[in-house]
């Protein structure tokens, strides 16, 4: 595939299509700027502000944009919150769209068949193999994506945590628990 | 298209199997093919949606076979050479034969930040909306040989409009080149009995963003 890669690339730079050097750098934001670190933070800030976290399942595009990100994140954002009685859990079931200016790039396992079958009709089975367990009684919402809606879970807040900042609360925020495969870690 | 890429409630495909640590891109490769990808969109060579339709089109074996960014790639060789962008004969020689076509701007250094931020699928409204939250709605029973984003499962189904999303350029008719057509989204929740059967899970509900096109009254 480099190859292949490497003709196309070439051919697309001499048509005067696209720059390399600005390829570099839209690739080094992903390895480096654009992650899953800027959705932490929006959680750990609805956590810790009300206000926030009011406006932010109101119109999750423009509460975003009011913190300043290094990507900066167009519309269509939409938060989705976690109760003891409702889990959510998002998916793309006809290829991976997912919420990228605020988690990165999403995981192979996100784009791969296993997960876009099974999400939208086993979603216990699918938490299973990420070793997590609900209640029976919960309530599972399976937001499948098929437009530029782009969803992210706002999961409930782990106890033992009041009057801890939001960077520390940050930490706590997992990647997966943002998709709804997965529970902030504890304390 | 009832493709491959259609899989919401096909059985068979085994555990999700999580990589502990993954890496953005496991190859060098694969961040170009990103990358590239971003900047053609930059550039206003084609929109998304046509991209998504070229994937479908890849034969199952080749959809199911190859690694996700093997399928973008497939599909951008596709789309530059069917849409006029270069020839087979150049890709294969790995050359530019001849001179490219005129393109509305070029992704350069430093405007990247926009080539990173998707833009507006916000459109006009050509209407006003049929449906509102609190609707109950049925799903068509359509089947274009064309690109849809309507999934299989969740065709002919009776659901609940929950929210509105304004008006969107609607994917079946700009993949086939008829331009935005825009039409209101609404998202719309299924119980999974109803998608499912009796035997399903009773806590469950599956939503999908449908475009108005796609629904009727119930």
């Amino acid at each position: 595939m480099q190859l292949r890669v490497r003709a196309l690339e070439t051919v697309l730079t001499e048509k005067g299509y696209i720059d390399p050097a600005a390829l570099d750098l839209i690739i080094e934001a992903y390895e480096t700027k654009v992650g899953p670190h800027n959705g932490a933070r929006v959680v750990a800030r609805a956590w810790s502000n009300p206000a926030f976290k009011q406006a932010l399942l109101e119109d999750g595009s423009k509460a975003v944009r009011t913190m300043g990100h290094e990507s900066r994140v167009g519309d269509h954002l939409v938060a989705v919150e976690n109760t003891p009685q409702l889990h959510n859990m998002v998916v793309c079931t006809l290829c991976s769209c997912y919420p990228w200016e605020v988690l990165g790039l999403p995981p192979v396992w996100y784009k791969s068949a296993p997960y876009r079958s099974r999400a939208v009709k086993d979603p216990r089975g699918v938490l299973a193999d990420f070793g997590v367990k609900l209640p029976k009684e919960t309530q599972i919402r399976v937001w499948d994506s098929t437009a530029e809606t782009r969803f992210l879970v706002l999961p409930m807040r782990p106890t033992g945590t009041e009057s801890w900042s939001e960077e520390r609360l940050a930490s706590l925020v997992t990647r997966d628990c943002m998709i709804g495969t997965g529970l902030p870690k504890t304390p | 298209m009832d493709g491959i890429h259609d899989m919401g409630g096909m059985d068979g495909f085994g555990k999700v199997t999580p990589e502990a640590n993954e890496p953005p891109f496991h190859e060098p490769w694969e961040g170009r093919v990103l990358a590239m990808q971003r900047a053609l969109g930059y550039a206003g060579t084609w929109q998304i949606d046509m991209s998504r339709a070229a994937q479908e089109r890849l034969p199952p074996q080749t959809y199911l076979g190859v690694s996700y960014y093997t399928r973008w790639e497939l599909a951008m060789e596709s789309n530059v050479i069917e849409r006029g962008f270069a020839g087979a004969d150049e890709i294969a020689a790995g050359h530019a034969l001849r001179a490219g076509k005129p393109i509305k701007r070029k992704l350069t250094a430093d405007v990247v930040q926009q080539g990173m931020t998707r833009g507006s699928f916000y459109r006009q409204a050509q209407a006003p909306a049929r449906f509102k939250p609190g609707d109950r709605v049925r799903t068509r029973n359509i089947h274009p040989a064309t690109h849809t984003r309507l999934p299989r499962y969740a065709r002919g189904h009776v659901g609940v409009v929950e929210r509105q999303h304004g008006c969107h350029a609607f994917p079946d008719a700009v993949a086939t080149d008829k331009g935005d057509d825009p039409q209101w989204l609404y998202t719309v929740v299924f119980d999974a009995r109803e998608l499912w059967g009796p035997d399903a899970d009773p806590t469950l509900k599956v939503s999908i963003d449908a475009f108005e096109p796609y629904l009727e009254p119930a």
